[in-house]
């Protein structure tokens, strides 16, 4: 008789990377569920449109480099890379500003180094920032959230992907924008004159806000990832604007509250710097990682030009992660330190 | 109550012990033929003292230990030696091994013991002579010889014997087993092992989900009066690794590139505490082992001793083995056994299972994909690696980084791969990179000596053409020196010579032959 020779170990566990990538979708759910209530279904037709680009684009490529495309494309990694992009991306932004991101991510942000698990960049940061500095008029086109203006249907939403008049988007500055280009009122005043800044961090963007904190809570129940590196960068993004707050001056960076619960906060903290590829290693690596990332986003929030940061600071974290790694390396057991 | 440490990582995988119903014990058939490997430990192989066609009785001694690291072979049961050759043998390299080969004669003739009751009053360096007479290795699985072990030299003293019977791995149910059947003879080879060792105290421990091992064990501790202690501890593999259970009931950890002994401890398995006691209360050697067989491809998955030796196919067959499709047999247990290449095979000191599973029971690996670095590895690595990075330096055969990523500390538990979402085969990566570092420093060390050579013939060559120089130019001073006395150049003086040579020769002409 024939016998099978394999190395042990002969039992694996049940994790997989699909299993992965498939919680990481499910658990933007409450995030997509807030944009879409309080946007209107611009991130939704986002995601859509996107994710159709993102897997053709990832089959044909990976098909090109003699790869097994249908393989590739099951993990699902494609798709939570466009997802988090179009999430990222305005809501309503026409189609070639989404096929553009699409296909920067998953060309320039992952596949030119290998594919998955071989980005040294976040690839939905790298689609992201390339738009942000190419586009940033239709890039800062945020929509005006429900109950301050009425918001479109979704068949409208979808013919205006291609033919931008069908609706009349009505686009207005998101409270990290009109913070940053406040000057002269305080914010009790700023808060009059802009009705968007009503709430913690703004309307619909603390309800989505606390959405991506559930999802992202969800994920962290899942053990997807660990609490490491998102509760370093909410920790220091916290600490560093409760240390710049000045109690509502026209000068004032925002309360902590604010800077928790407006832009892109909760949804960097548990979608984008939690990306194990890019990110640090260890547990220590990944709180350092973390925190740096909380204090760029605060620091180019305030002083830089951008209304938000986080696509910035997680590429500059990329560059430092194996950096990091090479300075967190945990201690092995039986000796006394990493050097010992 | 003893304090019970958590070590780093682990995991929980299905445990599957019941299946081989622990606690029972049956006996193997004596096979019609045995083949016993010349090593079935870790070191030097043994001498054959028999030659073919000699008949040997149970218990006599086939093959003598060559040095320390070595330990002998006994009979397992009469009959007569019909082979000394290469035979295949259980081992991960699927490579033949030089065995004894006795064909049996059922007759079941044993030599006649005498043991020392008495054993208190005999010295440390007689118990250790006799443990190593007996045949005695490390029964956990490593095969180390136990006399090597009891030896920890002046330097190290130990205060502690510690019997590890954790029995991590899934399936097995061997050591819970002779826990369960054989608690009495633990306890007294344990107190000889502590007497040989001098150890003050014994130190037991047991996982929690072996409850009747454990009753039994603490009975068979009243019984004998003994001060023994036994530490129970959670279930969570790799627990029963040597440096992990150290870690678990003691709070230190083994140096790295250190032994237990470093801490005052000596490990040993429960089997070997019971051949010990054998060994010496019973005078007999280490001739037979427990062995669990186990795995859905078995009807009748059972706890058995067997006679070493025994070919792997004969227990299986005595199990109700069936073949399936895609069958593995795996040596030992599902985290850290190899797979069997030839059923052929005999089983040895270290067999401590045999694992006949069917393939939905143990699904074969899955084609790995790419490591997204998600860290799961390292939060299951109980030795506090960075399992993704050693993996990226092992493919990149990046000796430097892997050494200061600390490889060599990596023990090979498996647990890594067991929770790699892309289902990368890890370890075998790390073994790989172990056995590819190892040749390097080799072929280092090799390169090393002959430079060293080529420059010490150089600087030979050197030193002798210096003095070749340094006697030319005393020569020639001393030719100077003494022409400067004379007032005649030495120069001018030889080649008058030379002309009052060849004017002779001119002179001369018919002399010539």
């Amino acid at each position: 008789m024939s016998l099978l020779r394999v190395t042990s170990p002969h039992a694996s566990g049940h994790s997989r990377v699909s299993a992965v990538m498939r919680d990481v979708l499910l658990a933007t759910l409450p995030g997509v569920v807030a944009l879409t209530a309080y946007f209107g279904p611009g991130t939704l037709v986002n995601i859509i449109f996107g994710g159709l680009i993102a897997v053709a684009c990832e089959y044909a490529i990976v098909a090109l480099r003699d790869r097994d495309p249908s393989l590739a494309v099951s993990d699902l990694s494609v798709l939570v890379t466009s997802t988090l992009l179009c999430i990222a991306l305005p809501p309503y932004a026409p189609w070639w500003l989404i096929t553009i991101g699409v296909l920067t991510s998953v060309l320039l942000g992952k596949q030119v180094f290998g594919g998955l698990g071989y980005n040294p960049f976040n690839p939905a940061m790298v689609g992201y920032v390339v738009l942000l500095i190419s586009f940033p008029v239709q890039m800062s086109a945020w929509a005006s959230p429900r109950g301050l203006t009425e918001v479109p249907g979704i068949t409208d939403t979808f013919q205006h992907l291609f033919s931008p008049s069908t609706i009349d988007a009505v686009t207005a500055a998101t409270p990290l924008d009109l913070l940053r280009q406040n000057t002269g009122l305080l914010f009790e005043d700023l808060l009059t004159s802009s009705p968007e800044l009503t709430g913690w961090g703004g309307i619909g963007w603390f309800e989505a806000n606390l959405a991506f904190l559930l999802g992202g809570a969800w994920l962290l129940y899942r053990r997807v990832f660990t609490w490491h590196a998102p509760i370093a960068m909410l920790a220091a993004l916290a600490l560093c604007a409760l240390i710049g707050y000045d109690g509502g001056s026209s000068q004032s960076g925002g309360s902590a509250l604010f800077h928790l619960f407006s832009g892109a906060t909760m949804f960097a903290a548990f979608f984008i710097i939690t990306d194990p590829v890019s990110s640090a290693v260890s547990n220590k690596g990944r709180l350092i990682f973390g925190a740096l990332i909380g204090v760029l986003i605060y620091l180019i929030r305030t002083l830089g030009n951008y209304p938000d940061a986080v696509a910035f600071a997680v590429l500059i974290l990329n560059f430092c992660a194996p950096f990091i790694d090479h300075y967190t390396q945990p201690r092995v057991y039986g000796t006394r330190s990493r050097d010992s | 109550m003893r304090t019970i440490h958590d070590i780093h990582g682990g995991i929980h995988p299905p445990e599957r012990k019941a299946l081989s119903r622990p606690g029972e014990l049956g006996t193997a058939p004596i096979p019609a033929v045995l083949v016993l490997p010349l090593r079935q430990h870790l070191g030097v192989p043994a001498l054959p003292v028999v030659t073919v066609g000699d008949r040997v009785l149970g218990g006599q001694t086939i093959a003598e230990a060559q040095g320390v690291m070595s330990v002998p072979v006994h009979a397992p049961t009469s009959g007569t030696v019909t082979a000394i050759e290469a035979r295949p043998i259980a081992h991960a390299s699927g490579l033949q091994d030089q065995c004894i080969v006795i064909e049996t004669d059922g007759q079941d003739e044993w030599l006649s013991f005498t043991g020392i009751a008495d054993w208190q009053d005999l010295d440390a360096a007689a118990l250790v002579e006799r443990v190593r007479a007996a045949g005695i290795a490390g029964m956990g699985g490593a095969g180390f010889p136990t006399a090597v072990k009891l030896s920890p030299g002046p330097a190290r003293s130990i205060e502690t014997l510690l019997v590890n019977g954790t029995e991590c791995e899934p399936y097995i149910t061997a050591d819970d087993t002779l826990m369960q059947c054989q608690a009495d003879a633990l306890i007294e080879g344990a107190l000889i092992l502590a007497h040989i060792v001098s150890a003050e105290s014994i130190l037991i421990g047991i996982e929690d989900n072996k409850p009747d091992a454990i009753a039994s064990v603490e009975a068979a501790i009243a019984r004998s009066g003994a001060e023994v202690e036994l530490a129970t501890f959670p279930t969570k593999y790799p627990s029963g690794g040597e440096k992990q259970i150290i870690e678990i009931l003691t709070g230190q950890q083994v140096p790295s590139g250190g032994i237990p002994a470093d801490l005052g401890l000596v490990c040993v398995n429960p089997g070997t505490a019971v051949a010990a006691k054998r060994a010496i209360i019973d005078g007999a050697p280490l001739t037979h082992r427990i062995v669990t067989l186990t795995g859905e491809a078995l009807a009748t998955p059972q706890n058995v001793t067997a006679c070493l030796g025994t070919p792997i196919t004969a227990l299986l067959t005595h199990a109700g083995f069936n073949t399936e499709p895609q069958q593995r047999i795996i040596h030992g247990g599902p985290m850290m056994g190899f797979a069997v290449s030839d059923l052929r095979a005999p089983i040895t000191k270290i067999t401590n299972c045999l694992l006949a599973p069917t393939p939905t029971e143990l699904p074969l690996p899955e084609p790995a994909k790419p490591c997204i670095r998600c860290g799961h590895c390292a939060e299951a690595c109980p030795a506090s690696l960075l399992p993704q990075q050693l993996y990226w330096y092992a493919r990149a055969k990046d000796h430097e980084q892997l050494t200061e990523h600390r490889l060599f500390d990596c023990i090979e538990c498996g647990a890594c791969a067991y929770v790699c979402p892309s289902q990368i085969p890890l370890v075998q990566y790390y073994r790989a990179a172990k056995g590819q570092i190892r040749d390097s420093e080799q072929e280092k060390q090799r390169s090393d000596n002959s430079r060293e050579r080529f420059e010490a013939r150089q600087v030979r060559l050197e030193t002798e053409a210096a003095e070749r120089e340094a006697n030319r130019a005393a020569r020639k001073a001393a030719a100077q020196s003494k022409a400067a006395e004379d007032g005649v150049d030495p120069i001018q003086a030889a080649i008058e010579r030379a002309k009052a040579r060849k004017a002779d020769q001119a002179s001369e002409p018919e002399q010539t032959p």
